[in-house]
């Protein structure tokens, strides 16, 4: 069973990069003329697609590519010349954290909230956080930004409202001038990890050994937390770690109106440079990671379940 | 008519404030050349004017009145998203009849692609094809609206595989009726409440998506107002504590909140369903 998703997850990846990289053919014309203009001679179009490589043919030119990304060479950048795995890798670096930082919040209020919310279900609790967490599903991210901004660095001066980092800020200034990027990610995931952890309590709660336990007259407090909960992990480290992969690709928005120097922002500024290979680059980076995430949820949903893992 | 002010009257209390935010956004968006005091590029005054006075919401960066660029943010932004979501819909709901009507290798290879492209984070993978195509609306339309119909293919899909096994298909079938009536006088009746459903939260996440590329300044561009990148336009002062620029911000988040509340109220109504047993 697991080795067979872990196949499945290799085939995506693959795919996944061979869509990336053949996106790029898509373009009328190619990257040479693209890049060069209508000015261009035929001589220097020529000379440019040696110097990158475009005169091999397309798929001597994808394993090149795939074979370097694998390696950490993943090519240079057309606006600075620089090697992309050099941006990549230190930015990389820091949206891992401000990914991080934000899980370690939004985890174990996620699932306190979910299940207090599976616990008084369908009282006054769960109506409001039901509509406070429709609410905050459905606001921009930006929007959660700046009224953090406006009220935490502007009016109360607690905060810093721009996150930028050099490598002299020791971990306790990271964590500082972080706060309010990673509290705004908490809102925009905690919502939606509560939900599904109250959709899975409750599902479970309607199950007949449920009503014995309850017939028996064990406490509800008791019903949950030692006869639901055990039988409930799986689905929520099926949310939790769905829920980090909408994290890495959410900090997009959050690190472009905190300025921080991670992997969104380099994305965000290099389409509008149009820098194809760091956009190509950073786009295999995320999806890759992505995928990598959702694999290990339904790896961890087969080995906490027996019915799975040992199937008929 | 009178069924839906009858239904509407009992609705709870946060569908009732959804049907009318919806409302007044769909009359704003209509009206806007009537209701707008200015034009939408018109430059009117200096940059940064403060509230109250001859501009009731001051003036944005390049010194364009705030409430007149609101307003026909409104029919931009909103007119943008919805024919996205309709074309997405096109998109996805044929292709997901088609597959479950005809089934076997079409289904195979139309699903095996799917799955692929939904693996892709949409917002990154939305930022690879924008750069290659460039930065415009047209481009952004279509790039969403293709990503997005992957999730309405796998709804429609769902839905027409348990009413393709009928006994009434069967008989359109035998009667030798073609695969377009099928899917469209016998698969479509029966599956829309799930798939206006579906239209109601798809607009959501389209429009937030819209946005979120505009506040990035790689969605609708300038000078067309719209609401994603006024905020961008206007961040700074948020510095000086004005909030003039979580107005726009503030407009994108009430809309998708009436929607929601709407399409929830919907789908009490018409599935019964209680996530309670």
């Amino acid at each position: 069973m697991v080795a067979q998703r872990l196949v499945l997850g290799l085939l995506l990846i693959i795919a996944v990069s061979l869509i990336l990289f053949l996106s790029v053919e898509l373009l009328p014309g190619d990257l040479a003329e693209e890049i060069l203009g209508q000015g261009a001679t035929p001589e220097t179009v020529a000379a440019f697609r040696r110097e990158l490589g475009l005169d091999l043919p397309p798929h001597e030119r994808y394993i090149n590519w795939l074979f370097g990304m694998l390696q950490g060479d993943m090519g240079t950048s057309l606006a600075n010349k620089r090697p992309i795995a050099e941006l990549v890798g230190a930015r990389f670096g820091n949206t891992l954290f401000l990914a991080t930082y934000a899980a370690v919040i939004a985890v174990p209020l996620a699932l306190t909230l979910g299940v207090l919310a599976a616990l008084y279900r369908n009282g006054i609790y769960d109506r409001i956080v039901n509509i406070v967490t429709l609410t905050s599903i459905s606001s921009p991210e930006f929007f959660v930004a700046y009224i953090l901004i406006l009220f935490f660095s502007v009016k109360f001066g607690w905060l810093p409202s721009i996150a930028n980092l050099g490598d002299e800020h020791g971990f306790a200034e990271r964590v500082y001038r972080l706060t309010l990027p990673a509290v705004t990610l908490t809102l925009v995931v905690v919502a939606h990890m509560m939900r599904m952890t109250r959709a899975a309590i409750i599902n479970l709660l309607a199950s007949p050994y449920i009503e014995m336990a309850s017939l028996k007259g064990i406490s509800k407090t008791r019903i949950i937390v030692h006869h639901a909960l055990p039988n409930a992990w799986a689905p929520i480290i099926n949310v939790i770690v769905i829920n980090l992969a909408y994290l890495i690709v959410g900090v997009v928005v959050v690190e472009f109106v905190f300025v921080y120097p991670g992997l969104g922002q380099l994305m965000v500024d290099s389409v509008s440079k149009r820098d194809l290979p760091v956009v190509q680059a950073s786009g295999m980076v995320f999806a890759g990671v992505y995928i990598l995430l959702n694999l290990s949820a339904d790896v961890a949903a087969i080995l906490t379940n027996p019915r799975l893992l040992h199937p008929k | 008519m009178q069924r839906v002010f009858k239904s509407l009257a009992e609705a709870p209390l946060t569908a009732k404030f959804g049907v009318t935010v919806v409302l007044v956004y769909t009359a704003v968006a209509l009206l806007a050349p009537v209701l707008a005091p200015y034009g939408e590029t018109e430059i009117v005054g200096d940059s940064y004017e403060v509230w109250g006075g001859t501009y009731v919401l001051g003036t944005d960066n390049l010194g364009r009145d705030m409430l007149t660029r609101l307003i026909y943010g409104a029919r931009n932004t909103i007119g943008i998203a919805f024919l996205t979501t309709t074309l997405c819909f096109l998109l996805g709901s044929v292709t997901g009849f088609l597959a479950a009507t005809v089934g076997g290798w079409v289904d195979q290879v139309l699903s095996r692609v799917v799955d692929v492209l939904m693996s892709i984070p949409s917002l990154i993978f939305a930022l690879v094809l924008l750069t290659i195509f460039g930065l415009s609306i047209i481009n952004m339309v279509l790039v969403i609206a293709v990503l997005d119909a992957t999730r309405v293919y796998r709804l429609s899909r769902a839905v027409a595989q348990g009413i393709v096994v009928m006994d009434y298909v069967e008989a359109a079938r035998l009667r030798g009726e073609g695969l377009w009536w099928i899917m469209r006088r016998e698969v479509l009746p029966n599956a829309m409440p799930p798939l206006v459903a579906e239209f109601g939260l798809r607009f959501v996440f389209v429009f937030l998506f819209i946005s979120a590329l505009s506040f990035l300044g790689l969605g609708i561009q300038p000078p067309t107002a719209d609401w994603g990148s006024m905020v961008r336009d206007n961040a700074t002062l948020i510095t000086y504590g004005d909030i003039t620029p979580l107005l726009p911000a503030a407009a994108i988040a009430l809309l998708t909140v009436g929607v929601n509340f709407v399409v929830d109220w919907f789908l009490h109504k018409t599935s019964g369903l209680r996530d309670e047993h």
